[in-house]
């Protein structure tokens, strides 16, 4: 039989995931390192029957990605650093409306302008926190190219069934390189669209406290009149001052994350049966902690790697249960420590946490990482 | 309660009275929008009004129809997605001059540029209302606002100018006083097969009016009646419109629609 | 328009700004205790720049009202 094999590059690969999805409408604003997204999003939709606008900058091109998910399309935007900054407002307006979407952040240096073709992983804390509030926060983070095709439509399936935009993280190198790709991976794969009403009109309640805490939602034009803002709302979604209202309806926000961690958490675990000292690694870097692993175990010290996929929701448990299991935890990321803050809050006092982190635009190589660990474990 | 038949098929009447403030000219073009989509006979399911920040924005929350507040000037934004994710829908905008034309101006030299199916109502009060009073982009030079205590140092932005510079098919203005024509206008422009800007006048007794010492409501109303002169007339008479604000229909042209020029590529496909 | 359509009015929603009195051709407006009020039916020439120039929607000339 033959295989469904090609080469691509990691925002390829992100495209062609989201169209296994059901992407059906792209709008962005050009940005490297995530523009190619952009470009393969306008070349493929139209053959599609979808639809791609440019929009006249980031802020917009969120706006108008939440406007085409309203309709009931299955809509992504790509940006990198700034133009995830400039999204940060829209971004909390879909969790709060409870818009599914996907976006995409190819993470760049910063701050600021930064370091536009170099890889980081700056923006962890930024896509937990980046808009204001307290807000649900699902953010997905592949480590190659095969992956970011299969998690792109784990992106999208989250945001339609959960009712909220998901945050795809990448980072410049896993964006640009280029791999295979197995398409036929994902044959059997659910892809989940959201739930919409069925009642009767006049009795919709598009942010109903519901038993599962997603209310379904009804696509614009479909003869469901709702109304949708940014205020807090009651389950019509009209505005309320009701501090009972406020306060049941943003933890059913959080909540409705909260209480689906277990399928929404996704990880990887690399040696870590007999592991002493554990990497916590994610995106490109994570690469290296896996190759550092076998270098250490090769030199008699029993080294494995955590690698969440699911960085947001933060698994706790997970990460505790390790920290009792293991002397040494070495998170390593491309900034100056932000997800190894998470990781010490949850560890074991019985086991060491250290960080190693780089913001010069180089990723961090194995090697790095395998000295660092002998450094630690003395 | 009686209502009248365009209250009871256009508005969510449990929602009434609105939260505008006495006299405020915002509920006049709010009712002419709704007399606009029942004459047109429009299907109200498939009509989508849209709305930003601010005083204006609160009007879509009390319309019958599929309604968006969105965020601070970025309604022509969301309504850019909707439209053109789904052409079949009626796609009104409703903003202020604050939302509009300073933190939301991009998104509607944008709008207007690329001729999308858009019909934006400027609900423009002059001054930020919501906020209690702020000059805003549209406050005359000299004026006051709570931000510019010693007189506005601002040049005043003319609306209408910049949307048809921009590249809007349809252009125009009338005032809260003038309902019957602007509800005409807004007939116009859900006519109009592109984008449609039409600013519509309106009086904000409260903090405008108050700080520039304009007087109530009904001295801005009158004063919307005599500070204004249709173009037409002020063409053929132009001594008449001295110190004048020019209101009517600025343009009107046809040019092919921005969906509808998407649509030609997705065809290219559909043929292959 | 059919020359029994009756004026309408909603305290409720009055918020007593007079704009609907100022600008009836005929006077047939008025204010009591700042809310809307028909002095005189009789002198209404159903022209409706009440109805439409009310920001309230608190008066309006009958449609097919009971």
């Amino acid at each position: 039989m033959e295989k469904n094999i090609k080469l691509l590059q990691g925002n390829e690969a992100c495209v062609e995931g989201a169209l296994a999805a059901g992407m059906n409408f792209f709008a962005g604003y050009p940005i490297t390192p995530s523009t190619e997204i952009a470009e393969l999003s306008a070349q493929k939709l139209p053959r599609i029957g979808g639809r791609f606008i440019q929009m006249e900058d980031e802020i917009a091109g969120m706006a108008a990605t939440l406007g085409g998910a309203l309709t009931g399309k299955k809509a992504m935007t790509a940006t990198s650093g700034p133009g995830f900054s400039l999204k940060q407002e829209n971004l909390g307006y879909g969790c709060i409306a409870e818009i599914p979407c996907v976006v995409v952040n190819v993470q760049r240096g910063g701050p600021s302008t930064g370091l536009p073709t170099s890889p980081a992983q700056g923006d962890i804390m930024q896509a937990k926190w980046g808009t204001h509030g307290d807000h649900p926060v699902i953010a997905l983070y592949p480590n190659s190219v095969q992956e970011i095709y299969e998690v792109t439509i784990d992106a999208f399936n989250n945001a339609e069934k959960y009712r909220t935009p998901v945050i795809l993280l990448l980072d410049e190198v896993i964006a640009h390189m280029r791999e295979k790709v197995d398409f036929d991976s994902v044959k059997g794969k659910e892809v989940f669209d959201r739930k919409k009403p069925t009642c009767p009109k006049d009795e919709y309640l598009a942010y109903e406290n519901t038993e599962d805490l997603v209310p379904p939602m009804a696509d614009f034009g479909s003869g469901y009149r709702y109304h949708v803002t940014g205020l807090v709302h009651d389950q019509f979604g009209f505005p309320s001052n009701n501090s009972e209202i406020a306060d049941t309806q943003i933890r059913r926000l959080l909540n409705k994350i909260e209480k689906n961690k277990k399928d929404i958490i996704k990880y990887e675990e690399y040696k870590m049966d007999d592991a002493e000292v554990a990497f916590v690694a994610f995106g490109s870097t994570s690469r290296s902690a896996k190759e550092s692993v076998d270098k250490l175990r090769s030199e008699g010290i029993k080294a494995g790697l955590y690698r969440p996929i699911t960085i947001w929701p933060f698994a706790d448990e997970k990460v505790k249960e390790i920290s009792e299991n293991v002397k040494n935890i070495i998170v390593a990321e491309m900034n100056l420590g932000q997800y190894v803050n998470e990781v010490k809050r949850v560890s074991s006092d019985k086991c060491k946490v250290d960080f190693y982190g780089k913001i010069n635009g180089h990723l961090i190589t194995p090697t790095e990482l395998t000295n660092f660990v002998k450094e630690a474990i003395r | 309660m009686k209502v009248s038949n365009v209250v009871k098929d256009n508005f969510r009447e449990d929602k009434l009275p609105h939260i505008w403030c006495p006299g405020c000219g915002h509920g006049i073009l709010m009712h002419a929008i709704a007399r606009a989509v029942s004459n047109k006979g429009l299907d109200r399911d498939k009509v989508v009004v849209v709305s930003g920040i601010g005083c204006s924005s609160r009007a879509p929350g009390y319309m019958n129809f599929n309604t968006l507040h969105t965020t601070h000037g970025r309604a022509l934004a969301f309504a850019t997605g909707i439209k053109m994710s789904q052409p079949d829908l009626h796609v009104i905008v409703i903003t202020g001059d604050g939302d509009a034309a300073a933190i939301g101006g991009n998104h509607l030299i944008h709008a207007c540029r690329r001729n999308i199916d858009l019909t934006t109502i400027v609900f423009n009060n002059n001054i930020y209302g919501m906020t209690g009073g702020q000059y805003s982009p549209t406050t005359p030079t000299n004026d006051y606002g709570t931000t510019a205590p010693y007189g506005n140092i601002d040049k005043t932005f003319d609306l209408c100018d910049l949307a048809k510079a921009a590249g809007a098919t349809y252009v125009a203005r009338s005032t809260a006083y003038h309902a019957r024509i602007i509800e005409k206008l807004i007939e116009n422009g859900l006519d109009n097969k592109g984008f449609s800007f039409i600013e519509g006048i309106s009086v904000c007794p409260t903090y405008y009016g108050r700080k520039n010492k304009k007087g109530n409501a009904v001295d801005m109303m009158k004063s919307l009646k005599e500070d204004t002169i249709d173009i037409r007339i002020a063409k053929k008479k132009p001594e008449l419109a001295e110190g004048k604000m020019l209101i009517g229909e600025f343009h009107n042209s046809e040019e092919e629609e921005y969906t509808a020029r998407y649509d030609k590529i997705i065809d290219l496909f559909e043929k292959e | 328009m059919s020359a029994s359509q009756k004026l309408h009015i909603n305290k409720d929603w009055c918020k007593g700004c007079g704009i609907c009195v100022e600008f009836c051709p005929k006077d047939v407006l008025q204010l009591k205790d700042g809310k809307i009020d028909i002095k005189a039916e009789d002198k209404c020439i159903q022209c409706r720049q009440c109805e439409i120039l009310c920001p309230d929607f608190a008066i309006f000339l009958g449609g097919d009202e009971e």
